[in-house]
This record gives structure tokens, C-alpha cells and sequence, in this order.
């Protein structure tokens, strides 16, 4: 058996791992507790982050917006500042598991699993977001793509949890999209995904434009390359078609249940091949 | 471990090991059976209870998370004896083949109609989302919940 906590505040948190630094920290547990309840790792105490409420906060602080690690992904879904300032999150964070997967699961927990078909990732990559870490000592930030190493992987420490994502207020950006395509609409895990944010011209010619895809590589792929095919030039179908050739020989899929490689490398160049039908 | 919590309106407590898998201990301590467990992975919706009012997977939460939470299992919503309008609606219109999904279902559709009494059958859909059913009965589902909501707004409680 295991011992569960609940501690209420960060500092009986850190009481809880001073006593169990091999404690398993979770919040919603829809991916973690898959794992417990089937045996593995064994023995760890569980530490549930789900009564913090200064991790639970949605704000803007400045120029960024701050989502606490405890948001769950409902609470995304019906915040006004999320939905108006980081639409491509909101898609995405609507899109998750189901509605008891969503009224569960959170941004830290989706962060901190590290999958590469996590769907806040592809947004919080293309935003370029920061990952707050506290630790009893005092905390550290680093951006998302530094934070995650491989799929499980990321740069969390004993003794650290994730307490907050930063993510830049996007400015001046009229193009921000998420598709996701799984193989059907709930429930579902994605087959590849795409987070597209840009700044067009009136004439739609590509100013600023920032890419990223889940699950076609371990991590969320970007590809630089395919953006700067895309500046400069009308997003249209024949930049878009030479941009997306680039994506499917750069990425890194690999075949499971879900889909074959192939299939993913494909839709990850046609995903982006569909930002030429947005109004 | 002693955990307190309110269940289907009644204050309890179980003494049981803190990291059970609440599912279990709803169906194997508290003999409320009504909550199925079915894939244990959150992929299938069938363990869903109403927690503070929201539906959550029960195979999916340990014991101790409950906590001083208020908890509705398909067996707190006929408490009194009268069945609820979402199961009145679900009996008339045929809405149960096998029944396996049917707790969790009838309670995710009081958790939708309670946060829109009015749902068109897009947003019932999506309300559901979360509970499948094998038996592959959504149309009648979907009646059923459009039914409800129709009986609930008229302040009719059959």
C-alpha cells in the first residue's frame, strides 16, 4: 500500500517530500494513477497537488498569461482570458480526453507526462512558453522545449514540481490555430497534431509565423526551415506545399496502435497544407 | 486511513487503505454497484460519478482524494425513491441496451443539463463524449437527453 497525500498548502508539500523524497506528485492523475493502480513504480508514497489553490490560478501578470499547474484543463476551457488571448491553447485543451478526462486533468500534469501526443505541448511550443519549477529553495523557470527532454523525460528534479506555465501574451498575431487529427472526435489520442500561429499582412503575405507539431517525433517537432520558407511570401497553397515537404522529411514518427509512420508524416505536411483554407 | 466524505447526501466514512481505487471501494466496501468499472484507464467513461457536481472517473482517482468531497453515484440520484427526470427519459425512449454504460451515462447528462438546460443534440454529443457505449445505442441516448431537458425546464419532475 501506499500512502496518499493531500497537502493543502506548498509548505506542507515540501513537509511531504522532505519525509518521502521518492513520492510520486501528480494532480489530476489520469495518466499517473493508469500506472499505479497497475503496480508500477512500486511502493512511492503519492503526493496529490489537487488542494493547492495558488497553483490552480489563471492570470495575466504583464505581458504573459500565467496558468497555474492545478488549471484543469475545464477550468482552461471556461476562462475568458484563455480563450481570448491564447485561442490555439483553448482549442487544444477543449479537444482533450473527455469531458471527466478535462474536469481531471491538468496543464502541469499534461507538461510533466511529457507525451509526445500531450496537446497543450504543440501551443505552448509555438507561443514559446516558459515552465515555472518550485522547490522549497525557491524556484527557476525554463522554456518548454528545454524542459522536456523525450517522451516521459523532462528536466524536473526530486523535490521540484511544476507550479505554473508562462506563456508570452501573443501579439499582433491574426492566424492562431490548432487542428488536431485522431482517429475519432473524443477519446482519443492524437495521430498528429499542429499549433500554427502568424502574423499576416492585409494581403496575407507571412510576416512572423511560429509551427509546431505533436506526435510526429519524441518531442513536439518545430522546424525552422519550414517557417522561413513561409515568411515573406503569401500564405497560399503553393508556399504552404513546399513548406510542408520540408515537415514530412524532417520528421520523426514513429508506428503504433494508432497510425503507421508514414500515415503521420503525411498528415503532419497536409495539417499544415489546411492553414491556406482559414479565412 | 479514515476518509470523510458526502456521499449521495449522507456524510460517511471508510477506513480503508488510502491508495484504493475508489471504484473499488464504492462497489466492494460501500455495496453501491451501480458504478461500473470497465477499462481502468479512463478511456471508457463507465466508472463516472459527479464530484462537487462534475463528472470524474472514479477508476481513475484514489480513495483519499475524496476527501471531504460530495459525491453522486447513479444510486444518489433516486434517493427518495422517485427515479430522476434524465432516468424517467431514459426508460421511455429506450435509451439502455446492455445497461453497462447507463449509470455513467444518465449521470454525465445530469452533469450537462444542470450546466445547460437546453443543450441542441451537437452539445449533447459533446457532453457525452466521454461515455461510450458499446452496445452502440446514442441515438436513443441523445432522445433521451433532449427529452429530459424538455421535462426538466416544464418543472416537471416525472
Amino acid at each position: 500500500m501506499r500512502d496518499v497525500f493531500l497537502p493543502r498548502s506548498l509548505e506542507k508539500l515540501w513537509t511531504y517530500l522532505d519525509e518521502s523524497p521518492g513520492a510520486l506528485v501528480f494532480a489530476g492523475g489520469t495518466d499517473l494513477l493508469v500506472k499505479t493502480f497497475n503496480g508500477f513504480p512500486e511502493g512511492e508514497a503519492l503526493v496529490c497537488l489537487d488542494r493547492i489553490d495558488e497553483l490552480k490560478e489563471i492570470c495575466q501578470q504583464g505581458e504573459s498569461i500565467w496558468i497555474g499547474a492545478c488549471a484543469t484543463h475545464s477550468g482552461m476551457v471556461a476562462s475568458r482570458l484563455v480563450r481570448n488571448t491564447l485561442p490555439a491553447l483553448w482549442k487544444a485543451v477543449g479537444e482533450i480526453g473527455s469531458p471527466p478526462v478535462r474536469n481531471m486533468g491538468t496543464i502541469g500534469g499534461n507538461i510533466c507526462t511529457a507525451s509526445p501526443a500531450g496537446d497543450t505541448l504543440p501551443p505552448l511550443y509555438a507561443m514559446k512558453a516558459e515552465v515555472e519549477i518550485l522547490c522549497r529553495e525557491g524556484a527557476r523557470r525554463l522554456p518548454i522545449a528545454q524542459f522536456i527532454h523525450g517522451p516521459g523525460a523532462t528536466g524536473l528534479q526530486k523535490a521540484e514540481i511544476v507550479s505554473a506555465v508562462r506563456i508570452p501574451k501573443p501579439q499582433g498575431l491574426n492566424l492562431q490555430h490548432f487542428e488536431k487529427v485522431g482517429l475519432r472526435s473524443a477519446l482519443a489520442c492524437s495521430v498528429a497534431s499542429l499549433a500554427a500561429l502568424a502574423r499576416l499582412s492585409p494581403d496575407r503575405v507571412v510576416e512572423e509565423v511560429s509551427l509546431a507539431w505533436g506526435s510526429v517525433a519524441p518531442t513536439v517537432f518545430t522546424c525552422p526551415q519550414a517557417e522561413e520558407t513561409l515568411v515573406g511570401r503569401p500564405l497560399c497553397a503553393a508556399s504552404l506545399r513546399e513548406a510542408a515537404e520540408i515537415v514530412r522529411h524532417r520528421v520523426r514518427p514513429i508506428s503504433d496502435v494508432r497510425a503507421d509512420a508514414e500515415y503521420r508524416r503525411t498528415v503532419a505536411g497536409n495539417l499544415l497544407l489546411r492553414l491556406g483554407t482559414l479565412s | 486511513m479514515k476518509i470523510s466524505f458526502h456521499l449521495n447526501a449522507k456524510e460517511v466514512s471508510v477506513d480503508v487503505a488510502a491508495d484504493r481505487k475508489l471504484v473499488r471501494v464504492l462497489r466492494e466496501d460501500l455495496a453501491l454497484t451501480g458504478t461500473k468499472e470497465g477499462c481502468g484507464a479512463g478511456e471508457c467513461g463507465a466508472c463516472t460519478i459527479l464530484v462537487d457536481g462534475d463528472p470524474r472517473l472514479s477508476c481513475l482517482m484514489t480513495v483519499a482524494q475524496i476527501q471531504d468531497r460530495h459525491v453522486t453515484t447513479i444510486e444518489g440520484l433516486a434517493a427518495n425513491g422517485e427515479a430522476h427526470p434524465v432516468q424517467e427519459a431514459f426508460i421511455e425512449k429506450g435509451a439502455i441496451q446492455c445497461g453497462f454504460c447507463t449509470p455513467a451515462m444518465v449521470l454525465a447528462s445530469v452533469a450537462l443539463l444542470d450546466k445547460n438546460p437546453d443543450p441542441t443534440r451537437g452539445e449533447i454529443r459533446e457532453g457525452l463524449s466521454g461515455n461510450l457505449c458499446r452496445c452502440g445505442g446514442y441515438v436513443k441516448i441523445v432522445d433521451a437527453v433532449e427529452a429530459a431537458a424538455i421535462a426538466i425546464r416544464r418543472g416537471n419532475p416525472k
